[in-house]
């Protein structure tokens, strides 16, 4: 697949169809794939990787590259599409001055389910060859498989303009049975759950930067006339409320692409806070997939009569 | 920083006997800014409004606090007394400290705690306000009136003989309403045709009157001053312009079996129809549900006979975009289903009727032309029975709990008709109260005891059991104590009435609210009993609550007064509390576009400085203060926070919360 990635970059450099490529390459670690842009043959030669690690969603960056001038290509997987397509229809990215090659995705691995001390990982079919510094094992790749893409939503490239592999369909994966398991929990108990969770938050914002809906021209956190830039925390559940402002703020706009857990270097699994709430959207405002298509309207920002009411709050049992 | 003072209101005792006001003023004297606090017994009075504007000059004042009622009663007053004063009219905030303080609590020292915290907090937004400007938005001199029974007529009328053009949107194909459908009105007895059509027809003849019959509104934009509505006109598949009203269609059409609309179904018309004689505008529609050319392409009678070459099978619904200054609601009413009221055998014998039903069975126009027949059998009957409150005052689930107001008076009328008319009839009427209360109407009722003899009980009908062509009564004299058994021949049944089911969807369309039942709220249940809590919208008739035909015409001319007194203007004074996006943080992501109700916000790609001398091309909201209402759903719907709500910004409010947090 690398290869094929490979030569479709040179071509499309090449034949000038595009000046700049975005892609992946070694971060500090071979397993921490980052978002790199290339402009030379070399360049690709050199350092672009695509493996089991290429999770990081390019979508967000396409921002600021589509309106550098010039074209770029970026290679886009099934859930970066949705992220994509999502930003196209905020006006955020724009659309002219990209060419999305659209890549077959079969999930992506998490190296923390290889174990310790790992120096290369090798793919054979279905299996990972992984040399640690105690020998080499063979990992089922099933095995070592990122939860997101084990419950991942679609296999469908909702938009490019051309494809790399198989087109893919929507997944009749169970996203949303452990938001239920919370669900069924007393608030005492879920409340203590998510206390467990995001008091672990050390506030490093990596969330917010690698999520495709958090891309505001200027954040409130990062904006001195919000009021709450750099504001000391009164209490320490005032980083548990970042997050649950943050989830609000992306609500009816995030594609579930699970970047916010990915990098959070605290492994809290922020991406349960906007399953929720894509959950509650599904039931109360009927099925609704954010950067699907084109055409429909996010149900937050639109009114039709069958819109549930306020009392929905206490019909669900709410105070 | 500004200077503020701070006025605290006794209202008489409404404030100063909950709250102690001079403690009020004593300790919002001490709040960052404020360099005047003072109380007085009525601020709003002559006096108290002298008292502001001279504090204003000692003091320089910058800002002005008024801790006093609602801003809903007095915000105005206390702006222009300002607004003389030389200060800006949106440098002055209402702390209210009646309806949300004194009125609410027993206890003097919370009240009075309440009362410095919502002081405190006006003072906190104050310090944040700037001086605001109004513009004004032109007036649309046009009226729409949705509903054309009589409310919407007279109000038409009203409207049009001020001078002003006024369309009509009614969803039958005629004008009229339910008032076409009575034989008498109370307590005069006299011919409801014979009173309505005139009015109808002066409709029809009004220049300034267009009618849209058969029509709907399907959306309604914008504001007061300027709505702009579209007009669904359903497909009748008859050339209003050329059908010239012969009827020749309605005797040949081959399709008999159609049940008539008009007389609630107790007998037939054809697939294309007139609903009755005296129909406005007099013109065919086809039943597209019975039609056999539309709905097999079989037949085509109606189209050979007609003359006028009228018909047209192909017709489509249409859209009609108008712009309005006005809007009256006028829906009506209907009375409801007695599916769930089987006690009375309504869906188990046809001689079981509604009262509505009953009007028909007596009307020369009706299906048994004006003799009272059995539905059954087609024979006199000799015993009617009447039971009233059918629906209404009911605590139960599937009644309204609401007194229905006319059932009384109509069925007085009825009572009093039939002994009148066939004099062998025996009438009783079951009540639980009978309800008089109008210009000669108790005078009415007594009649029908006194002089026709009909047999008033004060007692619950609890069942009607068909048998043998009887119906079998069995019901409670309350005051006889005792239990009654009558063989009737008819059962009438005085249903509830409730609002026309298209009431609720306009509502929403219209953003006007209503009650639990269904009915248009006024804006003040008292004071402003015409008009919607909407700006704009009024409302004529049975909509915002039962009522008889006198109270209806009259509420509908009051509603064409209203609505004559703002077209009269030829400028509306905005709110200048209007949306203003910050264009360096807007995402140009469309979300205030998508919510905003008056199509007040466009988006414009706009060149900014980048760093180093470079030039950014980004899409960037704008929004219109002429058309923005202020209503701060952009704000709301914003996800980076750019848009702000003049006069109520993220900032003020933000500086109102920690003030009453502090």
């Amino acid at each position: 697949m690398q290869e094929r990635l490979k030569q479709k970059a040179t071509q499309l450099l090449e034949n000038g169809t595009v000046d700049r490529i975005l892609g992946w390459k070694a971060g500090e670690f071979f397993y921490d794939l980052t978002p790199a842009v290339f402009t030379t043959k070399e360049q690709i030669e050199k350092d672009f990787v695509f493996n089991v690690f290429a999770g990081a969603n390019l979508s967000k960056y396409l921002i600021a590259e589509s309106r550098k001038g010039g074209k770029v290509a970026a290679f886009i997987k099934p859930c970066d599409s949705y992220s994509f397509q999502q930003l196209l229809k905020e006006h955020r990215i724009w659309r002219d001055n990209v060419y999305v090659v659209g890549v077959q995705c079969d999930g992506m691995c998490d190296a923390a389910k290889l174990g310790d001390g790992v120096l290369s990982v090798k793919e054979e079919g279905e299996n990972l060859i992984v040399d640690t510094l105690y020998g080499e094992k063979t990992v089922l790749k099933a095995d070592a498989i990122a939860d997101r893409c084990a419950s991942c939503k679609s296999k469908k490239i909702v938009i490019f303009d051309e494809l790399i592999g198989e087109q893919g369909e929507e997944t009749e994966n169970d996203r949303f049975g452990e938001i239920a398991r919370l669900e069924a929990m007393s608030p005492e108990e879920r409340f203590e759950f998510w206390r467990g969770e995001l008091s672990r938050c050390i506030r490093c914002n990596a969330c917010r930067n690698v999520c495709p809906a958090c891309s505001c021209e200027k954040c409130v956190f990062d904006n001195a006339n919000s009021g709450v830039r750099n504001k000391a925390a009164a209490d320490s559940f005032e980083e548990n409320m970042f997050h649950i402002i943050r989830a609000f703020h992306v609500t009816g706009r995030c594609t579930d692409c699970g970047e916010c857990s990915r990098v959070c270097p605290q492994n809290i699994p922020l991406h349960l806070l906007n399953r929720k709430m894509i959950k509650d959207i599904n039931e109360l405002y009927g099925p609704y997939q954010a950067g699907a298509d084109m055409d429909t309207k996010p149900p937050l920002t639109n009114f039709t009569v069958d819109d549930c009411e306020p009392s929905i709050v206490h019909e669900r049992g709410g105070q | 920083m500004q200077r503020v003072g701070v006025f605290v209101c006794w209202c008489g005792s409404n404030i100063a006997a909950t709250v102690d006001v001079e403690k009020v003023a004593e300790v919002l004297a001490k709040e960052p800014g404020v360099v005047f606090s003072t109380n007085y017994q009525y601020m709003c009075s002559q006096a108290g409004q002298e008292m502001i504007q001279e504090s204003i000059a000692k003091y320089n004042l910058t800002g002005v606090v008024i801790c006093s009622c609602s801003p809903r009663m007095h915000e105005n007053t206390f702006r222009k007394t300002c607004e003389k004063a030389g200060l800006n009219p949106y440098m002055v905030e209402i702390a209210n400290i009646r309806e949300q303080c004194s009125w609410i609590h027993k206890d003097k020292e919370t009240a009075t705690e309440k009362a410095v915290i919502l002081g405190r907090a006006a003072i906190a937004k104050v310090h944040l306000n700037a001086p605001l400007t109004s513009g004004t938005s032109p007036v649309k001199k046009r009226a729409l009136v949705i509903g054309g029974g009589i409310a919407g007529i007279q109000t038409a009328l009203d409207i049009a003989d001020a001078g002003f053009d006024v369309d009509i949107v009614e969803k039958e194909p005629t004008i009229g309403g339910k008032m076409t459908q009575i034989d008498k009105t109370f307590p005069t007895l006299d011919c409801a045709a014979c009173i309505l059509t005139p009015k109808m027809v002066d409709a029809a003849q009004n220049e300034k009157i267009h009618i849209y019959s058969y029509s709907e509104v399907s959306s309604v934009k914008g504001f007061v001053g300027n709505f702009k509505v579209t007009i669904k006109k359903k497909a009748r598949y008859v050339d209003e312009t050329k059908c010239t009203g012969c009827g020749l269609c309605t005797e040949k059409c081959p399709q008999k079996k159609v049940p008539n609309a008009f007389n609630l179904g107790l007998d037939n018309r054809r697939a294309i129809y007139i609903p009755f004689a005296q129909a406005v505008p007099k013109v065919a529609t086809i039943d597209a549900d019975y039609c056999t050319m539309l709905k097999s392409g079989k037949c085509g009678v109606c189209s050979k006979v007609c003359t006028a070459g009228a018909i047209d099978y192909t017709q489509k619904d249409a859209f009609i975009e108008q712009e309005y200054g006005a809007i009256v609601v006028a829906t009506g009413f209907n009375p409801i289903k007695l599916d769930q009221y089987d006690e009375f055998a309504y869906s188990q014998s046809p001689d079981v009727v509604t009262s509505l039903e009953f009007e028909r069975l007596m009307n020369a126009a009706g299906p048994t032309g004006g003799t009272l027949l059995r539905p059954s059998d087609g024979q006199h009957p000799h015993t009617i029975v009447f039971v009233q409150c059918v629906g209404s005052r009911c605590d139960d689930s599937k009644g309204k709990p609401y007194c229905s107001k006319i059932c009384c008076m109509y069925t007085a009328k009825h009572a009093m008709l039939c002994r009148e008319k066939y004099p062998d009839t025996d009438v009783y009427v079951f009540y639980i109260d009978v309800r008089t209360p109008g210009k000669n109407f108790d005078e009415f009722y007594r009649r029908a005891v006194e002089e026709y003899g009909v047999h008033y009980v004060k007692g619950m009908v609890g069942k009607v059991v068909p048998e043998n062509g009887k119906l079998k009564v069995q019901a409670s004299d309350l005051i006889g104590n005792q239990q009654l058994h009558i063989d009737a021949d008819m059962v009438v049944l005085a249903a509830a009435i409730e609002p026309d089911k298209s009431a609720r969807p306009l509502a929403t369309m219209l953003t006007a609210s209503m009650d639990t039942n269904d009915f248009f709220t006024e804006a003040h249940p008292k004071l402003r009993p015409v008009e919607s809590p909407t700006a704009g919208i009024f409302l004529s008739g049975a909509c915002q609550g039962p009522k008889d035909i006198p109270e209806t015409v009259a509420q509908a001319s009051a509603a064409a007064a209203k609505v004559i007194g703002l077209l009269n203007k030829d400028h509306l004074v905005c709110n200048p509390c209007t949306a203003q996006p910050d264009e360096l943080m807007c995402n140009g992501c469309s979300s205030c576009e998508k919510v905003c109700p008056y199509g007040a916000i466009t988006y414009v790609d706009k060149e900014f400085r980048g760093p180093n001398r470079t030039t950014l091309l980004r899409r960037v909201a704008q929004v219109n203060p002429a058309v923005c209402q202020g209503c701060g759903a952009c704000t709301v719907a914003c996800p980076s926070g750019a848009m702000d709500l003049k006069g109520f910004s993220n900032k003020q409010i933000m500086a109102e919360v920690d003030a009453i947090c502090r």
